[in-house]
């Protein structure tokens, strides 16, 4: 390898030459950065600042670059050296435009930019560029995992964007729920009948299409290996077991209804004149347009519609949560009556209507053919002779003791996931099992009720994908709706959270793009969401490593299995870097080649801390580079100042926080850390969706730490921060700031 | 129970939905409410309270069969023609006619409550402003203040003596007018031909759709 | 010429002698200042109002209004029709709007025209006299003869209902429309703001519920004295009669002392176009308004 050149180059511009004092700067980079070059440009992003960077890359031989500037996130495109380290000194979102532009400033204002250029230089000294590795497996094939309108639509748009798949379907036939309907709800202008169930078109479509590869009858008894060089065993009901080359899945197991069986007081079960919403697709596809009659025979003359049938209960004993889709269906189905013969009494007893897309216009035109909609809650189905009683609460008329006389009750059950073996219900009981005594008796694990897996992940985390509400699988719930916590596997469609027909198709057209661009990431050995393109990846000292299995057991992604010595085994392509593992390290071995223990302690330790008597806190911010930081630089371009005591460093999630890095802070005099991260739990809003939960853990025993040093505890701060914390953070910050002050300068200083 | 009440009864028999949608001016919209309630909390009624059912109420007890009930009710009639729910309606219903539809039909049927001043009012009005054309303002005070007999008219003209006679003093009230005068339209024969006529095509109207 | 001609429809309330002759007075001052001209339809007749409906039904009701508009149409051709009363506009916009929606319903009108030897070609356009002012001739135009502005004085806007429900004034909101406060302001006034701005007055239920509408008119001032207003301003004849009569007998009722006169937005103009109190019809107020007296005078 070439010898390393480290250099530093400083810019003058946007005002950074007006307010700080440029040949300090540069004296310090040479000095104390101990750059080899150091130069200064007035407009270093513009076309001549860059291609004299170029130049000093190219002829010089530099391959450490530390811009000091703005911060890392803005002029990416200009600073694009791609077989050069960089660092960046934030000069300009980090200093000058947090502080006032004062002669009382000046001074705290030159100190803050004179550390932040320590600060680049150190770390870009720590650092090398990544080459990332091509070799992590090239397969371009998707494996789409059911053969509902979900999985039928994202096999068809992949294939259409040019890749082969492979559709794996566990009953005889494909089209899933939908094909049991005898229509759909509409989805085309103006939205007032029902329409074709489509199941036909995409079957047709399937069939005619040269790169996708149905399996009928056949489900997945295997999936091994990481994204672009996945293994999968397809075990067919019939015949051998197969194995498919796969590139990324996608998983669209949809839901079965809710159990109506449990709905005894309902009627179901009691009465053949009890259906749900199945049951009454089965008796309208007999009827095929014509009167709907009935098991019996019977026509039915009167229909009542029970909406929220064991569903949006909050008793817990049945389901906590909506369809999502099953308001237009009763509107459907209550259509199917009317369209046949408008005389039928048709009555949905609802609390709320919720008729999401353009089901608004589909129950106005439900209305104007006469069904009748009531605001009621259904208290009980009665087999009354030859009909059925429904005793409900009128909660207009609040007439609690309201009764509709109907040939045929049909429920509104809704809706239950097939998203395969919870995980962490399994694998709770046995960590606890394993930490307790040897011989003493592990408890029975808690299996839900589906226990069989559906991907058969040979993954050490278990074998299916991460379960979150109410047992959906996981997706980041607000920002990236298709990203599991299983790389280059996308769930779409109700396994993911309840919806209709149009929605599951547009998620599984959204899924299908994501596992797209999954398999070309992991061909280049690129990070895929939300680090895409990134080429560093963690590599373990196994010399130093003590088998503590902290990291496999922590990575959010899987990606780390052990190895029969019971080292960690990293599956690169699974990787999403988010440094979690290197994070929980305790002996410190895990490392980026970009980002690293060192990286970061070398920046901490480059920070000029002034004396005791200085009246000069120093704090240290470890900030989410998600949230957190980009809030930080947006405070700064509304010019929201802040105290010039900080001094921030990004992480990549606070997961990736190393506790040395704090106790090496207040070992080396630092009055304060703050520590930012994204928000975890029920409404997680963390990238990586444990990394700030696991982090914070880790941090909660930081307390003790700070016991056996002596130093109060509020000397560590942990702050949850939105990227919408723009006007609050700044404030935050000064809180937090004078709350230093007022504790005192930490004893810590000098040594 | 009235005689065109038991034809009527006899006619939609259970559908009190549609006998509405039919007979009562605007009353096809009433299936198309989504009970959120907005004309109820709209209503200036409701802060004074007045009613028994708000207009959501009863295009519920409309759907829900309850003849009887919504004819006799009093609720109709306390309407002020504000047209505060007609605006905010979000499913663009106009409910304000369609209350007065619904009074109007109630009262056609002889089912609107007895003495009821609003009807009263309603009945006064209009026979007095087609009588000549012209709202004739004294006697129209007059004929309400007197609709409780005449002591209660002598009672209720004492009480309201200071309101006349503010009004007389600033010549906004000609009590010559009780005498025959007042304003007039010249063609009242042709007036009251046309309105015949109105009255007799209506009937017809509604009468056909009653046995369609 | 007059730079603007309409078809007057005055409605019973604004004829000599009835409720609401003060507002006619002041808007015949007000129309002569800004060069309008007004010819009042020939033998109208009543609009049938709002509270008719239970005894009307729905025919009769538009085929009064159709006769206005039959007559209007032929001795007054080309000209829209401007109303002054809020029920008068309402009642006839509705017809118009109802019958040019439903050719069944305007065959039976035709029908029934006949017998009064009338017929309807095109219904006129219906204006209330606001939008006369601030569509056809426009703020800016209003603010031009002002002489006397009404400077100091506060005023609040009571735009209740008709004239804003369920048609409105085009561009205003229901919840807060703001054409009168506009007014207010062109002549020189200050507007308040208060919270009653568009409540109901009762109307017709002043008759029939009159504690129930009393209740309601006695929040309507109570936050126009809350909020500073000396007096009420309002574009309806209803409006003007409900809250200024009856204010007595709310202080009866409630130990209140409810003194507030209760003008048009005409007798507004009027003063500050110079205007005498008897153009601006001032006499005509029930509760005197004594402060625009004086200022008349100087």
């Amino acid at each position: 390898m070439a010898e390393k050149k480290h250099a530093a180059y400083i810019c003058s511009g946007c005002g950074l030459g007006e307010r700080l004092d440029i040949a300090a700067l540069e004296a310090v980079a040479k000095k104390e950065g101990k750059m080899q070059v150091v130069k200064t440009h007035p407009f270093l992003c513009s076309a001549e600042g860059v291609a004299m960077i170029r130049a000093d890359i190219d002829d010089e031989g530099v391959t450490h670059a530390a811009l000091c500037a703005c911060s890392r996130r803005a002029k990416t495109e200009a600073f694009n050296f791609p077989t050069t380290a960089i660092s960046r000194g934030n000069l300009r979102e980090g200093v000058i435009w947090v502080r006032p532009d004062t002669e009382e400033a000046r001074e705290t204002t030159q100190e803050m930019a004179e550390d932040y250029v320590r600060m680049a230089c150190a770390e870009v000294k720590a650092m090398t560029q990544p080459a990332g590795n091509p070799n992590t497996g090239t397969n371009k094939t998707l494996l789409v995992v059911g053969g509902g309108m979900s999985g039928m639509t994202s096999a068809l748009e992949a294939s259409k964007a040019g890749y082969k798949v492979v559709l794996v379907e566990k009953t005889g036939a494909l089209g899933g729920w939908a094909a049991k309907l005898y229509k759909r709800t509409p989805t085309r202008e103006p939205f007032k009948a029902p329409e074709d169930n489509g199941v036909a078109d995409l079957v047709a479509q399937i069939e005619a299409d040269a790169n996708i590869k149905v399996y009928l009858n056949s489900t997945i008894a295997k999936t091994a290996g990481a994204p672009g060089r996945f293994k999968v065993d397809i075990a067919m009901e019939s015949g051998p077991t197969v194995t498919e080359d796969i590139g990324a899945i996608v998983q669209a197991t949809g839901f079965n209804l809710y159990d109506a069986n449990r709905l005894p007081h309902l009627g179901y079960g009691k009465t053949p004149h009890v259906v749900d919403q199945a049951g009454l697709e089965a008796l309208a596809k007999a009827a095929n347009g014509g009167v709907i009659k009935r098991a019996d025979g019977k026509e039915v003359k009167s229909v009542v519609f029970v909406q929220c049938a064991g569903q949006r209960d909050p008793s817990g004993e049945h389901l906590p949560y909506c369809s999502g889709y099953c308001c237009n269906t009763s509107i459907k189905q209550a259509m199917y009556f009317k369209d046949a013969n408008p005389d039928v009494d048709t009555v949905v007893l609802f609390t709320d209507l919720r008729t999401p897309g353009n089901g608004e216009d589909f129950y106005r035109s439900a209305q104007n053919k006469g069904v009748i909609f009531s605001k009621g809650v259904v208290s009980e189905v009665v087999p009354n002779g030859d009909a059925c009683t429904v005793r409900f609460h009128d909660l207009i008329l609040d007439d609690k003791d309201a009764r509709i006389e109907a040939d045929l009750v049909v429920l509104a059950t809704g809706v239950v996931p097939n998203s395969g073996v919870n995980i962490d219900a399994v694998a709770a009981p046995a960590a606890e099992a394993a930490g307790s005594e040897e011989g003493a008796e592990a408890p029975a694990p808690v299996v839900e009720e589906k226990p069989i897996s559906i991907l058969n992940l040979t993954y050490r985390q278990g074998p299916d994908i991460p379960q979150f509400k109410w047992g959906f699988t996981d997706s980041h719930f607000i920002c990236f709706p298709y990203e599991t916590r299983r790389t280059a596997i996308y769930t779409a469609g109700p396994v993911r959270r309840p919806m209709d027909i149009a929605q599951a198709q547009e998620d599984a057209t959204g899924a299908a793009m994501k596992a797209i661009q999954a398999m070309e990431n992991a061909g280049l050995g690129k990070a895929a969401h939300p680090r895409a393109g990134d080429l560093s990846f963690p590599t373990a000292r196994l010399e130093g490593c003590t088998q503590c299995k902290r990291c496999t057991v922590e990575c959010p992604f899987g990606a780390i299995d052990e190895d029969e010595k019971r080292f960690p085994l990293f599956n690169e392509s699974r990787c999403r870097r988010c440094g979690t593992c290197m994070g929980a390290c305790p002996v410190r071995v895990i490392s980026f080649e970009n980002y690293s223990v060192n990286t970061v302690g070398a920046q901490i330790k480059a920070v000029n801390i002034p004396d005791e008597f200085s009246e000069k806190p120093r704090i240290l911010i470890l900030a989410c580079e998600n949230d957190a930081y980009p809030a930080l630089d947006m405070a700064a371009m509304n010019r929201n100042e802040y105290s010039a005591f900080v001094r921030a460093i990004p992480v990549r999630c606070l997961g990736s926080v190393n506790t040395i890095w704090i106790t090496d802070a207040l070992n080396s005099g630092y009055d304060g850390v703050m520590l930012m991260g994204c928000k975890h739990g029920e409404e997680y809003q963390c990238h990586f969706v444990k990394g700030s939960e696991l982090g914070r853990y880790r941090l909660s025993k930081v307390g003790d730490t700070l016991k056996n040093m002596n130093l109060e505890t509020e000397r560590v701060f942990d702050l949850e921060v939105a990227i919408t914390d723009i006007d609050t953070l700044p404030r935050k910050i000064n809180d937090y700031a004078a709350k230093i002050q007022e504790i005192g300068m930490s004893p810590f200083k000098g040594f | 129970m009235s005689n065109a009440n038991e034809q009527m009864a006899a006619r939609y028999k259970n559908n009190f939905l549609k006998e509405i949608e039919e007979q009562a001016e605007m009353g096809e919209w009433v299936k198309m409410c989504m009970q959120c309630g907005v004309c109820s909390g709209s209503c200036p009624t409701n802060f004074h309270p007045g009613w028994d059912h708000p207009p959501q109420e009863i295009f519920m007890m409309i759907r829900a069969g309850k003849r009887e009930e919504v004819l006799t009710s009093n609720s109709m009639w306390m309407c002020t023609s504000c047209y505060n729910c007609y605006v905010r309606c979000p499913r663009k219903l106009p409910i304000t006619h369609i209350m007065h539809g619904i009074a109007e039909y109630a009262y056609r049927l002889g089912l609107a409550p007895k003495m009821q001043p609003t009807l009263h009012l309603s009945q006064t009005f209009w026979n007095n402003c087609t009588k000549t054309g012209r709202v004739n303002e004294v006697k129209l005070t007059q004929s309400l203040y007197f609709k409780d007999g005449f002591m209660a008219g002598i009672k209720k003209g004492l009480e309201m003596k200071d309101v006349a006679l503010g009004l007389v003093k600033a010549k906004r009230l000609n009590i010559f007018e009780a005498l025959g005068g007042g304003h007039k339209c010249k063609d009242i024969k042709g007036i009251q031909a046309m309105l015949a006529k109105a009255k007799e095509l209506e009937a017809k109207r509604k009468a056909a759709k009653a046995v369609a | 010429m007059a730079r603007k001609e309409y078809a007057f429809y005055p409605g019973c309330s604004s004829q000599k002698g009835a409720s609401a002759s003060n507002y006619l007075t002041s808007v015949e001052s007000m129309c002569k200042t800004l060069d309008i001209k007004i010819t009042e339809i020939p033998d109208w007749n009543c609009c049938g109002a709002s509270i008719s409906y239970a005894e009307s039904g729905e025919l009769p009701r538009h085929v009064m209004n159709a006769r206005n508009f039959a007559l209007a149409e032929s001795n007054l051709p080309g000209q829209d029709i401007v109303a002054t009363c809020a029920a008068c506009w309402l009642g006839a916009r509705e017809s118009k709007e109802r019958l040019e929606h439903n050719s069944a319903l305007m065959a039976d009108t035709q029908e029934a025209l006949k017998e009064a030897g009338l017929s309807i070609k095109a219904i006129p356009e219906i204006k209330h006299m606001v939008e006369v002012l601030i569509e056809d001739l426009g703020y800016d135009e209003l603010k031009k003869p002002v002489k006397k502005p009404l400077d100091g004085m506060k005023f609040a806007g009571y735009v209740g209902c008709q004239t804003n429900r369920p048609f409105g004034i085009h561009g205003e909101s229901f919840e807060n429309p703001v054409y009168l406060d506009k007014l207010i302001e062109t002549v020189g006034g200050e507007a308040v703001p208060y919270d009653q701005k568009v409540t109901c007055c009762g109307g017709a239920l002043a008759f029939s519920e009159p504690d129930k509408a009393q209740a309601q008119i006695k929040d309507i001032i109570e936050s126009a004295y809350d909020n500073g207003a000396e007096m009420l301003v309002t574009p309806c004849p209803l409006c003007q009669a409900n809250t200024e009569v009856y204010q007595g007998q709310i202080n009866k009722k409630y130990g209140t002392k409810f003194n507030m006169p209760v003008l048009y937005y005409s007798q507004l103009m009027v003063l500050a176009y110079g205007g005498t109190a008897k153009e601006a019809g001032l006499d005509g107020n029930v509760i005197r308004a004594r402060k625009l007296e004086a200022f008349a005078a100087k």
